[in-house]
């Protein structure tokens, strides 16, 4: 017979249970991850070489992890800090998942970690619908891509812990307008703290790790609007950030819900 | 272009559902909530869910998604206001910023329409009472 069964299930169900396992896991050995966001061509590889550059002079122990679709180049730049370094080619695939993290991570991630830095796939899309077991989100755009970059991808900047401009020495020459740029991040993500970078001239250099060892010692993140979506249904739903899933749980008959 | 990652994580929960179920012989309709603010376009999907489902016992299911607005409340002057697209999620009444989201974030199963084997396992779907 034909039957109307209700599910009532997370469809990133499964995604948000492997990120809240990876954190725990992670937060047991002293590790936090840090994961960035962008488009392509930003400036995320630049500024993260002299982040990680600043750890190294801080005897921090830090790591990094870069997503691309194809080639190694960016690994290539990040290793020359000296600090541990893979590369993750996707095959096409455009964002990431806590799962493939978790099992890019197992036997190569060094146990001493503090700070895992993550370099997502340069996408402001996609990546930005999948909690990778973060403890910072950051987004990043450079001056080059114009005020209303927060306007046309809220997602990704509506859930950022953390917005980085990047390339602020060219900004004069691009015209960019940063009081309305911090406008539309306020629209999307009302209270999220925004700092200005230039890799090139170092300004804004070591911010990013001031608050990514901040996150990693326990001082509570920004919390976004969008991120905290009041819920009617108990535990199943698809929030990034500090909520649990059980699929396991999950079902047909498992749960009533009210 | 990721909805065809949540097509197939749609697919394969079903599917476990349908395992557990025991009998269902085919799924007929999948009830998907999508709201406005949760990055994902409904075109998009449905395009990849035809594709994700081929060969699986969702084979010519149908997607009914189900669009949920933005809407949010400012916490001080509890004035309501759908965010819109791009949404404005500072107070529009008080230009505050202490908001809650009420909507627009789900991307949710809601139900299934399935055939299975008869009234047999009816006993079988009583819920279990785990949280109440």
């Amino acid at each position: 017979m034909c039957r109307v069964v209700d599910l009532r299930q997370a469809v990133l169900a499964k995604n948000d249970a492997s990120a809240h396992q990876l954190r725990a896991h992670l937060a047991a050995r002293g590790t936090a991850v840090v994961n960035l966001l962008s488009s392509p061509g930003s400036g995320k590889t630049a500024l993260l070489e002299r982040e990680l550059l600043r750890a190294r002079q801080r005897s921090v122990p830090v790591a990094a992890l870069s997503a691309d679709l194809a080639t190694e180049n960016d690994a290539a730049r990040l290793a020359r800090s000296g600090v541990p370094v893979k590369q993750v080619l996707t095959d096409g695939l455009c964002h990431l998942e806590a799962g493939m993290l978790a099992g890019h991570l197992d036997g190569w991630l060094p146990d001493d970690t503090r700070l895992l830095f993550v370099e997502n796939v340069g996408n402001l899309v996609c990546p930005a619908s999948y909690d990778l077991g973060e403890t910072l989100r950051v987004t990043l755009a450079s001056v080059t891509e114009g005020e209303d970059k927060p306007l046309k991808y809220p997602t990704a900047f509506g859930l950022a812990h953390l917005v980085v401009v990047t390339k602020t020495d060219i900004a004069e020459a691009v015209e960019f307008d940063e009081a309305a740029f911090r406008a539309n991040v306020e629209q999307v993500n009302p209270g999220v703290e925004v700092v200005l970078t230039s890799a090139r001239r170092g300004q804004g250099t070591g911010v990013l790790l001031d608050r990514a060892m901040a996150a990693a010692d326990g001082v509570p993140v920004h919390s976004p609007v969008m991120a905290r979506q009041s819920h009617h249904h108990g535990h199943t739903h698809a929030d990034n950030g500090h909520t649990h899933a059980h699929p396991e749980a999950t079902g047909p008959m498992a749960h009533t819900h009210p | 272009m990721h909805e065809m990652s949540v097509a197939l994580a749609v697919v394969d929960q079903v599917t476990e559902a349908a395992t557990r179920a025991g009998d269902v012989t085919a799924v007929r309709s999948v009830r998907l909530q999508v709201g406005e603010l949760a990055g994902v376009v409904p075109e998009a999907l449905a395009f990849s869910f035809e594709l994700a489902c081929a060969g699986t016992l969702l084979e010519g299911a149908e997607l009914v998604t189900e669009a949920v607005p933005g809407r949010a409340r400012c916490t001080p002057c509890a004035h309501e206001w759908a965010v819109g697209m791009p949404p404005r999620l500072t107070c529009s009444g008080c230009g505050g910023t202490h908001t809650e989201l009420l909507t627009g974030r789900e991307l949710q199963i809601v139900d299934v329409h399935w055939e299975d084997g008869g009234p047999t396992h009816a006993p079988t779907r009583e819920p279990i009472s785990e949280e109440r």
